[in-house]
């Protein structure tokens, strides 16, 4: 089943300028949790806008399943958030600094209208449970925890309404090397362990590795390869590709 | 020849203390790395080998660069051993540069500092752009940074590192803000220019591969203690400590993920 995808989507940033993406089409299927490779400047993060629904495509569509997202239906945009949530890369900034942390959770279930009072609370406890952090972190606010705390709390949050993607950038490179297989292991857990399809932009080709099993790798806003991770890093076939393999630094 | 040497080098903030104790010395040529998590002090050891700590921290024990203390030296005699004693290129290219001068001023200046005058200061500029392999050295001349890409604006940083003729170069995670292609590009051209000036370096970072890459011998810390010190080799295939184990293992984690992929 497609959950998302992109259909022939071409962003441009002004009338004039080149375009940062450039007739992209991907599909994001239940089950298949696909990575999203390049550098900067290559179009990840425009793509994980279009993806969000954050932007419209400057020509092209972003399919809801099998409709066209529609930005202004507000019926349908409503369904759209509760079933695709998102990690960004800094821990740092992504939480808001003055509220608790059963505030910044328990946003989307609120602001969606899921639940209320102790029915939310629950949902709140259950998401933080979920992601190893003790109950009694609601009360505490994001700079008394460390980055890879505040990152699994920023994957509470979007856990918290059990969507269907979860879109990540960069969810893991702000963190250190001790603490990111500790949340790879997590992602690894959640996705596992629920209907939920991971969609992960991400330079780092061992993260990509350890969890998704399909890969696009992008250049200068363009799709330059894509398959089965194991094809793409295995036997990688653009000249974009085998570059950036062979540029990842190895221990001797 | 001891270029460097550390001893007992403590840094206080308060009561609190961030570096505890370090010791270590460097000789011409030589390349060490400084391998360490964030809160490991490994950046701080390096602001203070050049005088920079931040206010509010304190630095006691001994820093001896190319012969002179470092620890309560006056700014005047600091600025004399800045640049070429030692030079440091760090993290994010984008803060390092003045914004506002164009860049072959900014390169010019430590170069101005050696006493070269006129076009003798030209051309060793010309050289130094050439040497970072900035193919088109007279518009990146009279270019500002922001119309630069992060990879050119390292090669900036390490030019103007390199145009006071240091010593030793002080790198703190310098590929860190860049992309994989350029990381690579980046190390192997400080291995080329190390070599053939025989510089020393001290290489501060995060990754372990990326240590690898450039040290020969590397001190493994942890909140302000070093918890290992010895040959980058030895360390990886054998470490000693827990923490150096525990670091190894989850940077090969990832490594043999990708093994996997490749060849199944």
């Amino acid at each position: 089943m497609t959950l998302l995808s992109l259909d022939d989507a071409t962003v441009a940033y002004g009338r004039d300028a080149p375009a940062a993406l450039a007739n992209a089409s991907l599909r994001v299927n239940a089950g298949e949790n696909l990575a999203i490779v390049g550098e900067s400047g290559a179009g990840k993060s425009t793509i994980l806008n279009l993806l969000l629904g954050l932007r419209a495509p400057t020509s092209g569509r972003v399919l809801y399943g099998d409709r066209p997202l529609a930005r202004r239906d507000r019926t349908m945009m409503r369904a759209f958030r509760r079933d695709v949530q998102c990690v960004f890369q800094d821990p740092y900034a992504s939480l808001d600094p003055r509220r608790r942390v059963a505030a910044i959770v328990g946003e989307p279930i609120r602001s969606l209208g899921i639940a209320r009072g102790a029915a939310l609370a629950e949902r709140v406890t259950t998401a933080l449970e979920r992601v190893g952090l003790p109950a009694d972190a609601t009360t505490r606010f994001p700079h008394e925890f460390s980055g890879g705390q505040r990152q699994r709390i920023a994957i509470a949050r979007a856990i918290v309404c059990e969507p269907r993607v979860l879109l990540a950038d960069e969810p893991v490179s702000a963190l250190d090397v001790t603490t990111r297989v500790k949340v790879v292991d997590l992602i690894s857990e959640l996705v596992a362990s629920s209907d939920m399809t991971l969609v992960m932009v991400s330079h780092d080709i061992g993260v990509v590795a350890e969890l998704c099993e399909q890969t696009i790798v992008l250049e200068r806003g363009s799709i330059v390869e894509r398959g089965a991770t194991s094809d793409v890093l295995g036997a990688p076939r653009h000249p974009y590709t085998r570059k950036l393999m062979s540029a990842v630094p190895r221990l001797p | 020849m001891t270029l460097l040497a550390l001893d007992g080098l403590t840094v206080r903030a308060g009561d609190a203390v961030l570096v505890d104790d370090l010791s270590f010395s460097l000789d011409e040529g030589e390349r060490i790395g400084l391998i360490g998590e964030s809160g490991s002090g490994k950046s701080l050891t390096a602001l203070a080998i050049l005088g920079l700590l931040p206010a509010g921290l304190a630095a006691t024990g001994s820093i001896r660069l190319d012969g002179t203390e470092v620890v309560g030296a006056r700014e005047r005699t600091l600025n004399r051993i800045r640049g070429r004693a030692a030079a440091p290129v760090f993290q994010e290219p984008r803060t390092a540069l003045d914004p506002l001068m164009r860049i072959g001023k900014q390169i010019a200046e430590p170069i101005r500092r050696r006493g070269l005058r006129g076009g003798a200061i030209d051309q060793a500029m010309r050289r130094l752009l050439a040497q970072v392999a900035l193919d088109d050295g007279s518009r990146i001349a009279r270019a500002f940074p922001h119309e630069l890409s992060g990879g050119q604006r390292q090669r900036v940083a390490i030019a103007i590192a390199l145009a006071a003729e240091p010593k030793v170069l002080l790198a703190d995670e310098p590929t860190t803000a860049l992309d994989v292609s350029v990381q690579a590009e980046i190390l192997a051209l400080l291995d080329e220019i190390a070599a053939a000036r025989r510089m020393a370096v001290v290489f501060v970072s995060h990754d372990l591969a990326v240590v690898s890459r450039v040290a020969s011998r590397a001190l493994v810390m942890r909140r302000g203690q070093v918890v290992e010190h010895g040959g980058i080799q030895a360390l990886l295939a054998s470490p000693q400590h827990d923490y150096t184990a525990g670091l190894i293992a989850s940077a090969r984690r990832f490594e043999n993920a990708l093994e996997r992929q490749m060849r199944s």
